[in-house]
C-alpha cells in the first residue's frame, strides 16, 4: 500500500480528508491520484491540469525525491511509500 | 437602484449592501483566494466569483443563496485535442529563428478564468466565461457543463483548426502581459458584450489580438478593428494585435460600444464596424483600463484617466474620473471626494461599473469610491481594501 501526505491546506477545498490516514494501492502517481480522487471526487482538479499535468505550482514527491514525470505522472510508488503532496512557494 | 455590489480582489470577494443609504461591507468571501471576477447574475440571482488560485488552478465559485455559501466548480476544461500554437513574450533575448521559425503547438488548458457574461432573460442558464489563453467557453446549465466556442478556437486568424491537423495559416492573435504571471505568453479574452436585443449578438475583445462579433450565436466571428490605432507596432493600422484593454456597450442602443485601450479611448456609433479614437490627451482622457456607458444613451461614458501605460498610475498624484455626453467630442473631469494628493491608484479593466445614476470604482491600493450622482462627487467606501480586480454592481 502507498500513504498519501497532503498540505493541510488541500482540506480547505476537502474537509472529509482531514484527519484521515490516506492509503492507497500500490501504482504510478497518476493512479495514486486517481485513488485519492475516487475517495474525493473533484481532488486532481486542484492536483492537475484538464491535461493530467500536474499544476505548475504544485509540488509532489514520492518518498524524499521530488516527482520527475510532471506531464503524465508515471513515477511510480511503490509497496510502503509515500507520496506528498505540497504547494511550491509562490504568490503574495 | 442597485442595493448590492460585488468586488473581486486579491484576497477574496467583497459584497456591499445598501442599507438605509449607506454601503455597508460583509466580512470577506474566498478569504485569501484571488478573486479576478465577481458578479450577480441578474437573471435569478446567482452570485459568481472567478477564484484565481494560486497553486490550485482556476475555479468558477457560485453561491445560490445570495451568498451565504458557495460551491466551487472545476466543470470549465478544455476538451481533448484543443491546441494553440505558442506564443512568446519578446524579451531582448527572444531569438525568432527558435524553434526553426516553425509554430510550435501546446495542449490548451485553463490559466484563468477572466471574466463571465450572463446570457439573455430568454436564455436561462446561458453563461459565457473569457479564458487565458484565449477560449470561449459557453454553458447552457447554470455553469454545471460547459464547452469551448470552437469557432473562434478555430479562427483561421489563430491557425485555423488545430483539433483536425496543423495550423493552416498564421496566428494574428499575441499574448496579453496578463498571461506572463501563468508562465505564457498568450491571449486573453476579458471582455464578452451580449446584444440584449439580439442575445445571437455578441462581441469579445481579446488582448492581445482585437475585437470580433458573431450574429449567429457564436457560429461565426469576424473581426472588428476598423478605425483601431495600434500606435506601438510598426503599422498602427493592422487589422490584428491590438490590445483592448475593455470594451462595453449600450444595453438599450447596443450600436453603441466604447473602448478603453493603450492607445487611447475609441468608440462606435455603428456596432464596431469602425472605431474613432475620442481620447483628449490634453485633459488627460487617453490611457486607462475601463469604460462605462449610460444604460439609455450611449454617448455618455465613463473612463478613470491614468499616467500613460509606461506609468499605470493616477494622473498627478490624484485621482479624477471622466465623462463625455457626445460621443467623447468633450470631456468633463470630476474630481470632487476623490483625493487629490499621494493617490497612485490604478483602476483594472472590471474595476468600474455603472447602475443607473451610481457609478463605483476599486483600485489596485485598496481604495473603493461610488458616485450616485452620476461621477459629478464620489464617496470613499473605504481604503484598506485588498488591491480590488472587479466591481460590478449586482
Amino acid at each position: 500500500m502507498v500513504r498519501v501526505e497532503l498540505t493541510p491546506h488541500l482540506y480547505r477545498f476537502f474537509p472529509d480528508l482531514e484527519g484521515l490516514e490516506i492509503e492507497v494501492a500500490v501504482g504510478s502517481v497518476a493512479e495514486v491520484i486517481r485513488a485519492i480522487d475516487n475517495a474525493a471526487p473533484g481532488f486532481s482538479d486542484y492536483i492537475l491540469d484538464e491535461q493530467g499535468a500536474l499544476r505548475r505550482h504544485v509540488m509532489v514527491s514520492v518518498n524524499d525525491n521530488i516527482l520527475i514525470d510532471r506531464k503524465t505522472l508515471s513515477d511510480r510508488v511503490g509497496d510502503g511509500g509515500t507520496l506528498y503532496i505540497f504547494q511550491a512557494l509562490t504568490g503574495g | 437602484m442597485s442595493n448590492t455590489l460585488i468586488l473581486g480582489t486579491r484576497k477574496g470577494t467583497v459584497i456591499f449592501d445598501r442599507q438605509d443609504s449607506a454601503w455597508n461591507p460583509r466580512p470577506i468571501l474566498h478569504a485569501g483566494i484571488p478573486v479576478c471576477y465577481a458578479a450577480r447574475d441578474p437573471r435569478d440571482g446567482t452570485l459568481w466569483a472567478s477564484l484565481d488560485h494560486g497553486h490550485w488552478g482556476p475555479k468558477l465559485s457560485r453561491s445560490r443563496d445570495g451568498g451565504n455559501s458557495w460551491e466551487d466548480l472545476s466543470s470549465l476544461k478544455y476538451p481533448l485535442g484543443a491546441r494553440h500554437i505558442v506564443q512568446y513574450l519578446p524579451t531582448p533575448d527572444f531569438d525568432p529563428q527558435t524553434p526553426s521559425g516553425q509554430p510550435e503547438y501546446r495542449d490548451a488548458t485553463v490559466l484563468k478564468i477572466w471574466t463571465l457574461a450572463f446570457g439573455a432573460a430568454s436564455q436561462p442558464g446561458r453563461l459565457y466565461a473569457g479564458t487565458i489563453p484565449g477560449g470561449l467557453f459557453v454553458s447552457d446549465d447554470g455553469g454545471d457543463t460547459w464547452e469551448l466556442n470552437r469557432p473562434l478556437w478555430n479562427h483561421e486568424t489563430r491557425g485555423g483548426d488545430l483539433f483536425s491537423g496543423d495550423a493552416t495559416s498564421e496566428t494574428r492573435w499575441g499574448g496579453t502581459p496578463a498571461s506572463v504571471d501563468y508562465g505564457v505568453f498568450e491571449p486573453g479574452i476579458h471582455s464578452i458584450v451580449v446584444d440584449p436585443h439580439d442575445p445571437a449578438h455578441i462581441h469579445v475583445a481579446v488582448s492581445s489580438a482585437g475585437v470580433l462579433e458573431s450574429h449567429d450565436g457564436g457560429q461565426s466571428w469576424t473581426g472588428r478593428n476598423r478605425g483601431m490605432l495600434n500606435d506601438y507596432m510598426p503599422d498602427p493600422h493592422a487589422e490584428w494585435g491590438h490590445d483592448p484593454h475593455f470594451i462595453t456597450a449600450c444595453p438599450s442602443q447596443p450600436e453603441h460600444l466604447w473602448q478603453q485601450n493603450h492607445c487611447g479611448v475609441f468608440y462606435s456609433a455603428d456596432g464596431a464596424a469602425n472605431w474613432r479614437k475620442v481620447s483628449a490627451p490634453d485633459v488627460g482622457v487617453h490611457f486607462g483600463f475601463p469604460v462605462a456607458v449610460d444604460a439609455q444613451d450611449g454617448a455618455t461614458a465613463w473612463v478613470i484617466p491614468e499616467r500613460s501605460d509606461m506609468a499605470r498610475m493616477a494622473i498627478g498624484d490624484g485621482l479624477c474620473v471622466a465623462r463625455t455626453e457626445d460621443g467623447g467630442q468633450s470631456w468633463q473631469l470630476f474630481r470632487t471626494g476623490l483625493p487629490q494628493d499621494n493617490a497612485y491608484d490604478l483602476v483594472l479593466r472590471h474595476g468600474l461599473d455603472i447602475a443607473g445614476d451610481c457609478l463605483c470604482f476599486g483600485t489596485t491600493t485598496g481604495n473603493v469610491y461610488l458616485s450616485e450622482d452620476r461621477g459629478e462627487t464620489w464617496q470613499c467606501l473605504g481604503n484598506n481594501f485588498p488591491p480590488v480586480y472587479s466591481v460590478r454592481f449586482g
